[in-house]
């Protein structure tokens, strides 16, 4: 029972500011709400939502399986023997999407991918293929995979294999290229073919060797690591690519590969600040999963984007996405690029995000803020402000700065709804035309009406209960 | 004259702050007349009434912005007040931190007991936050629905926490009044409240016979109907049984549902601290707190009174304009007693209601702060421009014989309600009586607000039943 009677009163308020004055005018604590009204017309489901007596126990399952879920990097294999894809099978980032409404950088990369399985000599004759609908197209989330940027993956090149001990489940997400010209911003040149080739005939096979002789590398004590290196793990992985690189070099010289190749790999990783973003995704796309299809959960398990749309899925609504238009990120451009040349946002790599990371965790990389058009103050308000949509503090993922205290994790749709406040995404941009590539980088926010949509749909399922 | 009426989106302030806004702007320079309030559909009601062209449109999560001023200049000056109100913010305690917008946010870092006055439509989703956080929770905020309410208390139950409301007006939790409340001296009795008025009556009498509470547990005005089952009664009795200081329990409520009131009877009786009823129509408040005090082994003393000049009983209306829904129900069943039909918003019998703004030839009585005449604005407590009007129109009304008022004191009251009063009271044509309900403690000051009404003209009661007695008895009838 209640001992409210028996001791003082600690008083939070929400409302009207009258009332909090009258109480600490008579020496009462007083922890202030600055509340403001939700997202237009949602009181009705979120009154829904808040009574749906399976959601407090459902989010705390989401975020336990979430924080329990372990990340080891397993093997690395070719995409056609890790998912079955045929050479005519095309995975993509975001939510699902047809030829005709892909945007220039998802076009490129997937006409880049058919002429690297050998469907086209010139890719630009892939795209009379894609239009005839003659290959099958499906978003990497729907094969537990995430891709950065176009995220294109094809039977030919290579996975890294992620591997929870506890369950055995699976995530996957293909070699990082590097930067600029690149097949995932969108570019097919022929220099970009020449480069997804060596990192399949070469760089692929090499680490297969090095991990298989490594043992299981443990993906989330390096992220852990890193965010106190000033790595956030979306748009700064400078740290993390060394530690991988500092694991896997015994294994890699001792692999038997000439020392010629070794050296090569050794260089392009070493040269690739992002190399370890590759295996940040399918860390988070591994413990997200773990908390999927949970009734009366809240929380976003996916976040990701096709360069159209921006979509998210919810642990209890299943497979649904909820989607709206991409925006344009905000931020800085290499060169002569300019906001005319950027596409909308893409990529899975959102996944960072919806796992605490990126953004959420802009906090503990002071060294970028300013490469995403930001001050370090920014960064501090911006991780301060994820903690109001979250629903907890990772136990291991925490932030120097803040006293060491958890990054904020597991986005909970009700409390985007309340607050209007959307999770903060750091990101590349790619160039609007196909063939382009990198154009700058910079911040960007889901479409806000995705959240009410995600809303209603647990609304209604709640209701029918 | 110019005016300007603007919707703005994404805006939001609460009530007490816009009505502040409002007063503000409508005082700048060369400023005829203004309204900065959200835009609910009795605002855009006032905003058109006040002669603004008010679009059709408007969402009512909208801020209503109109202005009538002399000139460009004036408007520009007025629109800038508006901005300055509304974006003075109470200064957060760590400067660099900004404030938790969520209970649950806030719930993070402590908090034991949590005052939610969102508007209606908000308060269930903050208020699960609370509970969810294990706090227990006061809900000020009215217009909320009663599946809802039912939902709210039965997962305070779950968790072994209490609800106080929803439109829980009034409680004293660890010597603190919450709400609209009084300065009260800690003591034996512990009162549990489905009326927040009533409430307030009970403790100022309370008070003033030297009588101190351990606690007030508002409970809000539904619980003890049959939908909600008494389900915060009975855990706020448990709760003042389990407080050793707890000597005596009073319950104070509108007539409840005949089976709910016998299940809480029949709990009480399993309870080892007494338990006394106040049940208005069973009682009044005054009678009830005089068995209070009696039931405690202390001296009934005689309730204070502040007399105006002698006058004699005159044929016409009762009219009553309240600011307590308890108040004025207690007034009415004194009244009817007497003088027989009285209309009102909140009649004691469904056939005697009329519109809260609407007129009537015979005797009458308004509440003030009824559900109706709340939404997106302030309570008539803090703000009572709605009854001022009401008051001269009464006044100048030739078939009103006698005007009776509450006003009512305390934390988070109006600052000045006699002040407030006293220029219509003595320009009234007729006798007015006023309940004033306070502590000498209050911030107000009692006795000041006592000596403004009296000056007045106004005949002043601490006891409610007191004034509504006197006032009939200055009506001539049968």
């Amino acid at each position: 029972m209640t001992d409210l009677v028996r001791r003082d009163p600690s008083l939070i308020t929400a409302g009207i500011d009258l009332l909090a004055d009258a109480a600490e005018a008579q020496a009462a604590p007083v922890t202030r709400v600055d509340w403001r009204p939700p997202m237009d017309g949602t009181s009705a489901d979120l009154a829904a939502v808040a009574a749906d007596p399976r959601r407090v126990t459902a989010n705390a399952e989401a975020v336990r399986r979430m924080l329990d879920t372990r990340a080891l990097l397993v093997d690395v294999m070719p995409a056609g023997d890790a998912l079955g894809l045929a050479n005519d099978d095309f995975l993509h980032a975001g939510p699902p999407i047809a030829w005709d409404r892909a945007s220039g950088p998802l076009r490129g990369a997937l006409m880049g991918a058919a002429a690297f399985e050998g469907l086209v000599g010139d890719p630009d004759d892939a795209a009379a293929l894609f239009q005839a609908g003659a290959v099958s197209l499906a978003p990497c989330h729907h094969h537990r995979a995430v891709g950065p940027m176009a995220g294109v993956v094809s039977a030919s090149m290579w996975l890294f294999v992620l591997e929870d001990p506890g369950t055995g489940a699976l995530a996957y997400c293909s070699l990082n290229e590097g930067l600029g010209k690149v097949l995932r911003y969108g570019a097919y040149s022929p220099d970009v073919l020449a480069r997804l080739r060596w990192m399949a005939d070469i760089l692929g096979p090499m680490l297969q060797a090095a991990v298989r002789a490594h043992g299981p590398i443990d993906i989330k004590a390096i992220l852990a690591q890193m965010l106190q290196m000033g790595d956030e793990a979306h748009n700064r992985n400078r740290a993390g690519t060394l530690m991988l690189l500092r694991e896997l070099m015994p294994s890699l010289i001792d692999s038997g590969f000439p020392s010629s190749d070794i050296a090569e790999a050794a260089r392009f990783v070493a040269g690739n600040d992002h190399f370890f973003l590759n295996l940040a995704m399918p860390a988070c796309k591994l413990t997200l999963d773990a908390a999927r299809n949970i009734p009366g959960s809240t929380m976003v398990v996916a976040m990701a984007r096709n360069g159209t749309d921006f979509g998210i899925q919810v642990a209890g609504t299943g497979a649904q996405w909820f989607t709206g238009p991409a925006q344009v990120p905000d931020g800085l451009y290499l060169g002569a690029f300019g906001p005319d040349d950027a596409n909308p946002d893409i990529g899975d790599s959102a996944i960072t995000e919806t796992a605490g990371l990126g953004g959420f965790s802009m906090a503990a990389a002071p060294a970028i803020v300013r490469f995403v058009g930001g001050t370090v103050a920014d960064a501090l308000a911006t991780t301060r402000r994820m903690y109001e949509i979250t629903l907890a503090e990772h136990p291991a993922y925490s932030i120097p700065v803040l006293d060491f205290r958890g990054a904020p994790c597991g986005i909970d749709v009700t409390r985007v709804v309340r607050t209007g406040i959307l999770p903060q995404i750091n990101t590349g941009m790619a160039g609007r035309v196909a063939g382009t590539g990198q154009v700058g980088a910079g911040l960007v926010t889901p479409p806000a009406e995705i959240f009410p949509s995600a809303l209603a749909a647990l609304a209604s399922e709640a209701r029918a209960r | 004259m110019i005016d300007h009426v603007e919707a703005r989106g994404g805006a939001y302030a609460d009530s007490v702050t816009l009505m502040q806004v409002s007063k503000q702007v409508s005082a700048s320079d060369g400023v005829d007349t203004a309204l900065v309030a959200m835009a609910t559909e009795l605002n855009l009601e006032l905003a058109r009434g006040m002669g603004f062209t008010v679009p059709g449109d408007v969402s009512a999560d909208a801020l209503l912005v109109a202005i009538r001023a002399d000139e460009e200049v004036a408007l520009a000056t007025a629109l800038a007040v508006a901005e300055q109100g509304l974006t003075a913010r109470p200064a957060s305690s760590a400067a660099t931190e900004a404030p938790p917008r969520t209970v649950a946010s806030a719930a993070r870092s402590g908090g034991n007991l949590a005052l939610i006055s969102v508007p209606g439509p908000h308060a269930f989703t903050e208020a699960m936050d609370a509970l969810e956080a294990g706090c227990d929770v006061m809900v000020f905020s009215d217009n909320v629905p009663i599946d809802q309410e039912v939902r709210l208390k039965s997962a305070a139950a779950e968790r072994g926490l209490l609800v106080m409301g929803p439109d829980c007006g009034t409680a004293v939790i660890g010597g603190i009044g919450l709400g609209f409340s009084h300065s009260v001296q800690p003591g034996p009795v512990g009162v549990v409240a489905a009326s927040g008025t009533g409430c307030q009556q009970l403790l100022c009498l309370l008070d003033a016979a030297g009588v101190g509470v351990t606690a007030a547990l508002g409970v809000g005005g539904r619980d003890l109907s049959s939908a909600v089952g008494a389900r915060s009664t009975m855990t706020a009795l448990d709760a003042l049984d389990a407080d050793p200081a707890t000597q005596l329990i009073v319950v104070v409520s509108k007539p409840p549902a005949d089976d709910v009131a016998r299940a809480v009877r029949a709990h009480a009786d399993t309870l080892d601290t007494g338990v006394q009823f106040a049940f208005l129509g069973e009682t009044d408040l005054t009678a009830a707190a005089e068995a209070a005090i009696a039931a405690i082994g202390v001296t009934v003393p005689t309730w204070a009174s502040w007399p105006g000049q002698l006058v004699e009983p005159r044929p016409g209306a009762l009219r009553g304009l309240f600011c307590g829904g308890t108040l004025c129900d207690e007034a009415m069943l004194i009244a009817s007693a007497e003088l027989g039909v009285i209309r009102s918003n909140i009649a004691l019998r469904p056939e005697d209601r009329i519109g809260p703004t609407e007129r009537a030839a015979g005797h009458l009585m308004i509440d003030f702060g009824d559900d109706e005449l709340t939404a997106g604005r302030p309570h008539p407590m803090i703000d009572q421009s709605l009854r001022l009007e009401r008051l001269a129109a009464e006044a100048a009304d030739p078939g009103t014989a006698v005007i009776l008022l509450d006003v009512v004191l305390g934390h988070g009251a109006n600052a000045d309600p006699a002040g407030e009063l006293a220029p219509l009271i003595e320009a009234a044509a007729v006798p007015v009586v006023a309940s004033l309900i306070g502590t000498g403690a209050d911030p107000q000051g009692l006795a000041a607000q006592a000596a403004t009404l009296q000056k007045a003209g106004a005949h002043v009661f601490a006891s409610n039943a007191q004034a509504a007695r006197f006032a009939c008895g200055l009506i001539q009838h049968d």
